[in-house]
């Protein structure tokens, strides 16, 4: 496999595949909204998961195809800003938009109970343990930049694909884990999270300004430089929407009920 | 005139209540809102720190990285902990100012003593001569640190709270 060929999957027939794949969620999504918002018992799906679902299905998909992805395999700036939307801004669209929720509204009731009882398995408490998902997520992102993954993954088309899958799944995982908006069996309190989450945001910026100071295998010092700042500040304001979500719950939960006072 | 007594009574308790939150959501505000300034104005308007230093330590890289993502989360962290005091009637401004001093000052001092000597992050700026710079930055330091502190004594008992209640 060459770096050509992996050019060619961003803008040649897969990516048609990919974004018709694409398509088809946001359709399933709007769909599965629209007809559960039909029952009487419900309440009518909010109108802003669906421009959220919608948003960040459109962030992951041009990380991966169109003109950004394509100049992602040479230009470390186009890579960092493919990173920022498929790693981090994707997910948190994703995780806002509540698609497990949305799931167990429209399956069948004998369905949705084989769901739930997936989501309250072991692996699935491990899966969404916030420690676990940051080590995934920027433990990650750590071998990617340090390690010659980098420069591999320009070069073999299954690792381009896999790493970017992975990039993908624990952002979203690591989302999922810090902002409760899905069911979620396990829970864990406010402080026990914003301190992991301070943590994985310190490993974030640290990472930023390493990649900064030493450029991974074939990046150019002014590339790695401009990169590592995007990373930083780019990860910053993404990472302020989880900040103001966690918070925002936080408020909400602690609401005092002045009427049994 | 007994009536709005008892009420101001039972208000000025309910801050007494609050206040290590007050104090709390002061100091991380007073981080919050130091840091933020730094990065706005020394980092990027007057560009006299550097993103990156060659002679960072790892320390000093690990330092500024914690430092960075506490002082981000606790700026909004903290305005929600005003938002929530100022629901349940508890904000107490002058506890909570006092606290704010003594958060900016602390990190100031923090960041201009621990990173920017010990750890060599960065200068504050790449002149000659660095000492009236140090001298103005740790000192500003101190002076909020010790302001904040002089409020935050003041306010420790209930009498003053509001204008000096007697008993």
């Amino acid at each position: 496999m060459s770096h050509d060929q992996i050019v060619n999957v961003t803008t040649g027939l897969s990516a048609l595949f990919l974004s018709v794949g694409a398509l088809l969620i946001v359709i399933l999504y709007i769909g599965a909204g629209l007809s559960s918002s039909r029952h009487s018992r419900l309440k009518a799906w909010p109108w802003y998961r669906y421009i959220s679902f919608t948003l960040g299905i459109v962030c992951a998909a041009i990380s991966v195809i169109g003109p950004i992805a394509a100049q992602a395999m040479s230009n470390f700036t186009m890579h960092m800003v493919s990173h920022l939307l498929l790693g981090m801004l994707a997910p948190v669209l994703l995780v806002i938009s509540a698609p497990v929720t949305l799931l167990l509204r429209s399956l069948p009731v004998r369905h949705a109970k084989v769901v739930t009882s997936l989501l309250r398995s072991y692996p699935a408490r491990i899966i969404n343990h916030p420690i676990i998902t940051s080590l995934l997520n920027i433990g990650g992102l750590w071998i990617l930049y340090t390690t010659s993954l980098y420069s591999w993954m320009h070069t073999n088309l299954m690792v381009h694909i896999l790493v970017h899958v992975h990039i993908f799944a624990a952002g979203y995982i690591f989302s999922a884990s810090l902002i409760y908006i899905d069911p979620v069996p396990h829970r864990l309190s406010y402080i026990y999270r914003s301190i992991v989450l301070i943590g994985a945001l310190a490993a974030h910026g640290i990472l930023s300004k390493y990649i900064y100071g030493h450029p991974p295998a074939g990046v150019g010092v002014q590339e790695a430089q401009t990169g590592g700042k995007l990373m930083y500040y780019g990860g910053d304001f993404i990472d302020l929407i989880i900040i103001v979500l966690l918070c925002y719950h936080w408020y909400k939960n602690t609401h005092p009920n002045e009427a049994l006072a | 005139m007994a009536e709005i007594n008892s009420s101001s009574i039972s208000q000025n308790e309910k801050k007494l209540g609050y206040s290590f939150r007050n104090t709390s959501a002061g100091i991380l505000f007073g981080i919050g809102v130091a840091a933020f300034m730094d990065e706005s104005i020394f980092h990027q308007l007057l560009h006299w720190h550097h993103f990156y230093d060659k002679s960072t330590t790892n320390a000093g890289l690990v330092s500024d990285g914690f430092f960075h993502a506490f002082s981000w989360f606790s700026t909004v962290a903290a305005l929600f902990l005003v938002a929530d005091l100022r629901r349940r009637n508890a904000f107490w401004p002058i506890k909570w100012w006092g606290a704010v001093l003594i958060g900016a000052g602390g990190f100031q001092l923090y960041d201009g003593t621990i990173q920017h000597k010990l750890m060599q992050i960065h200068q504050i700026r790449y002149v000659e001569d660095l000492l009236p710079y140090d001298l103005v930055w740790n000192g500003s330091a101190v002076l909020m640190i010790m302001a904040g502190s002089i409020i935050l004594y003041k306010t420790q008992r209930r009498k003053s709270i509001s204008g000096g209640r007697k008993s």
